[in-house]
């Protein structure tokens, strides 16, 4: 097997001395889709920062591999360049910085970072003219500033585009189904297939499983209360849908006993 | 939370490009005010004897003012005995008859600062007239100017060949009894630039004075006049830069601006005098009376100023609206960092029936830098159905920095509307860990984010100016975050 993109190890994560992720590990190969579903509060949001880098959080045991590489000992903006992205769940509004002005400056960093030349306006126009094909996306929206009152749909749709224009080596969707409604999340979730590559891999953060009809994953597993209690194939997430989470926490418990 | 802004002290390091000293030979008068200094300057510029009374009557003015305490800013009592009124690069032998004759030392520094006085290269566009401490040292593309009839030359020059122009607007918007400073620069000032556009035409070019303080212990004393007469226009900017000093050093400038019916004034100002050093050590106190008098019907004056430098900036660039349908507008980003302390915004006073007024300030604080916005908006009796929208924004970086607002309204006709919106937000967290999310590291980040909060008002500014004050932006921020 192809080494893999991502090795979390017994990771335990907090906030001002709260305890948040109490020994996480999970292992992603390239060419997998993972998905972390769990009730709200679980920690989902909080191993995407994590991961992410996100400044606040105390890495209190355990590691992360990424390629190979120490994970938590880059910035933020070196994980990025070196292929990590994140779907935001509230993607965040920068008043005045038009979008394609941002996402032109984010993959130049990215560029820069590899060696590449930076892509002048109209290469990046064409680049980006074909990706926003891929989201059946609006073109009015990067001419808008970042997020800018963007609904709640336009938003996710956002994120995913700049996902495609990034081509990252391992994307992190944090509930990018959340304030979906079915024919957005169809798009939404094409727009994340289509992207999905034998090099490249996709950790799918969710509540429901509805997203799972559209984004098949290879793996699932069940995040509750900072730990991963149960992993399985794609049928684990429609049993917990037909069963609720309960009855993994009952299950839990069970085997505590 | 451990947050992005914590390292701060450690990291605020600006660095201010322009703080080299020039030198020259110069002629300066020993420090010290009196009418004797005063006859002095008036006698070194060959003034006639009206002006020379004008200046005399502003100094006895003066010596009856105290100086204003109501704003909000601090600073160590200013001895103005101590200050030097005149200072001059040696001319090497008359004026300088053209630019060609002009000392090479001192082309070379304003070609350091980016404002090259050939009439070529990047400001080939824009005529530029280059104060060098108290003296004008050239202006450019006056032939160009000429032809069209618009008198662009240096205040000394203007006093000598357009006389009745000087005698009928100095002072007409700015009476030397207006305030502390604008009387001080009345009895002492030195240069300036003079402007006139005849009716009916369009200023072919951007016009540009571009002010130096070179010398040690001297004060600036500036006074711009710029007269736009029936339905002409003219775009105008202002830059300034000065050497790192220990020392405070006093810039006391007076600009009228005079719209005559359908005629339109956009005066920029892109200010960066030495700020001081990060512990708030040297620096200079920009203490500025701008005000622009919209005459006739129709007419339209917009001040658009970027404000990066200075230790201490008080200015109100303010409009009087005295014209029927005349519009005044405000665009103002004034940023202060490390211990500089900005105190500025503007007067609207509507006289005339539908006047409209438009203001726009973006105050950004980062270190211990303080913000204030003080504004009014005063609608008179006779200004039925006159408009005026506000809007202040001020964002801080950090969390010993301050930002305050001082919206004042006086209105007096029942028909008036007028609008306040203001808000004041902390540069986000959220913001800067989306943009490293995005592979943008936190220095660009902020610059990127601050840009886009000061967007309203660059577009304002002429393209060339934008990209600098963006830059300088860039500059001003640096080591604001960690
Ligand atoms: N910055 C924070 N400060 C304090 N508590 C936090 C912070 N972030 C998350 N938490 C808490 O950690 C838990 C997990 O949150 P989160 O990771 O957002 O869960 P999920 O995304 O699964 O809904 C919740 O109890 C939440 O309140
Ligand atoms: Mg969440």
């Amino acid at each position: 097997m192809s080494k893999p993109i991502l090795e979390i190890k017994n990771l335990h994560a907090g906030v001002e001395g709260k305890q948040i992720l109490k020994g996480i590990s999970l292992t992603i190969h390239p060419g997998e889709v993972h998905a972390v579903m769990g009730p709200n509060g679980s920690g989902k949001s909080t191993l995407a920062a994590v991961l992410a880098g996100r400044d606040g959080y105390d890495i209190t045991a355990g590691g992360v591999l990424y390629q190979g590489k120490d994970l938590l000992d880059l910035a933020p903006e070196e994980r990025a360049r070196e292929g990590v992205f994140l779907a935001f769940q509230y993607p965040v509004e920068i008043p005045g910085v038009n979008s394609t002005y941002f996402l032109k400056a984010a993959l130049n960093e990215v560029r820069k970072h590899h060696g590449q030349p930076e892509l002048d306006a109209m290469e990046f126009l064409t680049l980006v003219k074909e990706k926003m094909k891929l989201m059946e996306l609006k073109d009015d929206l990067l001419k808008r500033s970042v997020n800018e009152g963007f609904s709640g749909g336009e938003k996710k749709r956002a994120e995913i585009f700049q996902m495609a224009v990034l081509d990252p080596k391992l994307a992190i969707l944090d509930e990018t189904d959340s304030g979906l409604d079915i024919d957005a999340l169809k798009v939404v979730s094409q727009g994340v297939n289509k992207l999905k590559s034998a090099d490249n891999a996709q950790l799918v953060i969710t509540h429901y499983q509805r997203l799972l009809n559209y984004i098949v994953p290879d793996f699932v597993h069940v995040l509750v209360d900072g730990r991963i209690v149960k992993s399985g194939g794609k049928e684990l997430a429609l049993e917990l849908e037909a069963r609720g989470y309960d009855w993994i926490l009952k299950g839990e418990a069970a085997s505590v006993v | 939370m451990s947050t992005a802004t914590e390292t701060i002290e450690d990291l605020v390091k600006t660095e201010y490009k322009y703080g080299f000293v020039t030198d020259v030979e110069t002629e300066s008068a020993p420090p010290g005010l009196s009418e004797d200094t005063i006859r002095m300057i008036s006698r070194k510029k060959n003034e006639p004897e009206w002006l020379t009374e004008w200046r005399l009557k502003s100094y006895r003015h003066w010596l009856t003012l105290t100086e204003p305490a109501w704003q909000k800013a601090h600073h160590a009592k200013i001895d103005y005995q101590a200050i030097c009124y005149f200072s001059q690069p040696k001319p090497k032998k008359d004026a300088p008859k053209s630019l060609d004759e002009v000392d090479p030392k001192l082309l070379e520094t304003y070609e350091k600062l980016g404002i090259p006085l050939r009439e070529r290269g990047r400001l080939a566009g824009v005529a530029v007239d280059a104060i060098f401490d108290s003296v004008s040292v050239g202006t450019t593309f006056r032939k160009q100017l000429a032809e069209k009839g618009v008198i662009f030359c240096s205040f000394t020059e203007a006093v000598h060949e357009h006389p009745e122009l000087v005698k009928k607007y100095l002072g007409s918007v700015v009476p030397y009894t207006d305030n502390f400073y604008a009387a001080l620069n009345s009895a002492v000032f030195t240069d300036g630039s003079f402007c006139y556009i005849p009716k009916d035409v369009r200023c072919p070019m951007e016009l540009s004075t571009y002010f130096r303080i070179n010398a040690a212990n001297t004060g600036q004393f500036e006074r711009t006049l710029i007269v736009a007469d029936d339905a002409s226009h003219v775009s105008y900017l202002e830059g300034c830069t000065a050497p790192m000093r220990d020392e405070n050093q006093l810039h006391a400038a007076v600009v009228e601006l005079v719209a005559m019916e359908g005629a339109e004034i956009k005066y920029s100002t892109v200010q960066n005098w030495y700020p001081g050093d990060e512990n708030g050590k040297g620096g200079i106190y920009n203490f500025v009376t701008k005000r622009g008098l919209c005459k006739g019907r129709n007419s339209k004056i917009t001040w658009t100023q970027v404000e990066t430098g200075s230790a201490i900036t008080w200015k109100y660039p303010s409009c009087i609206l005295q014209g029927d349908n005349s519009v005044g507008e405000f665009y103002s980003v004034a940023v202060t960092n490390n211990y500089q302390q900005a105190d500025t915004g503007t007067k609207m006073v509507h006289i005339g029936k539908n006047t409209r007024s438009t203001i726009i300030s973006k105050g950004i604080s980062a270190g211990h830098g303080q913000n204030s916005y003080r504004g009014l908006v005063k609608i008179q009796k006779s200004a039925t159905h006159a408009r005026n929208f506000s809007q202040c924004d001020s964002m801080l970086i950090g969390s010993k920095c301050g930002a305050h607002t001082f919206p004042y309204i006086e209105v007096k006709n029942t028909t008036a509307s007028v609008e306040h919106e203001a808000s004041t937000s902390k540069i986000g967290e959220d913001q800067i860990f989306y943009c490293n999310q995005r592979g943008i590291a936190t220095q660009d980040a902020v610059n990127l984010i601050v840009n886009g909060f000061c967007k309203e008002v660059f577009k304002e500014l002429p393209m060339e100016f934008a990209v600098e004050a963006q830059k300088l932006l860039g500059v001003s921020l640096e080591g604001s975050v960690g």
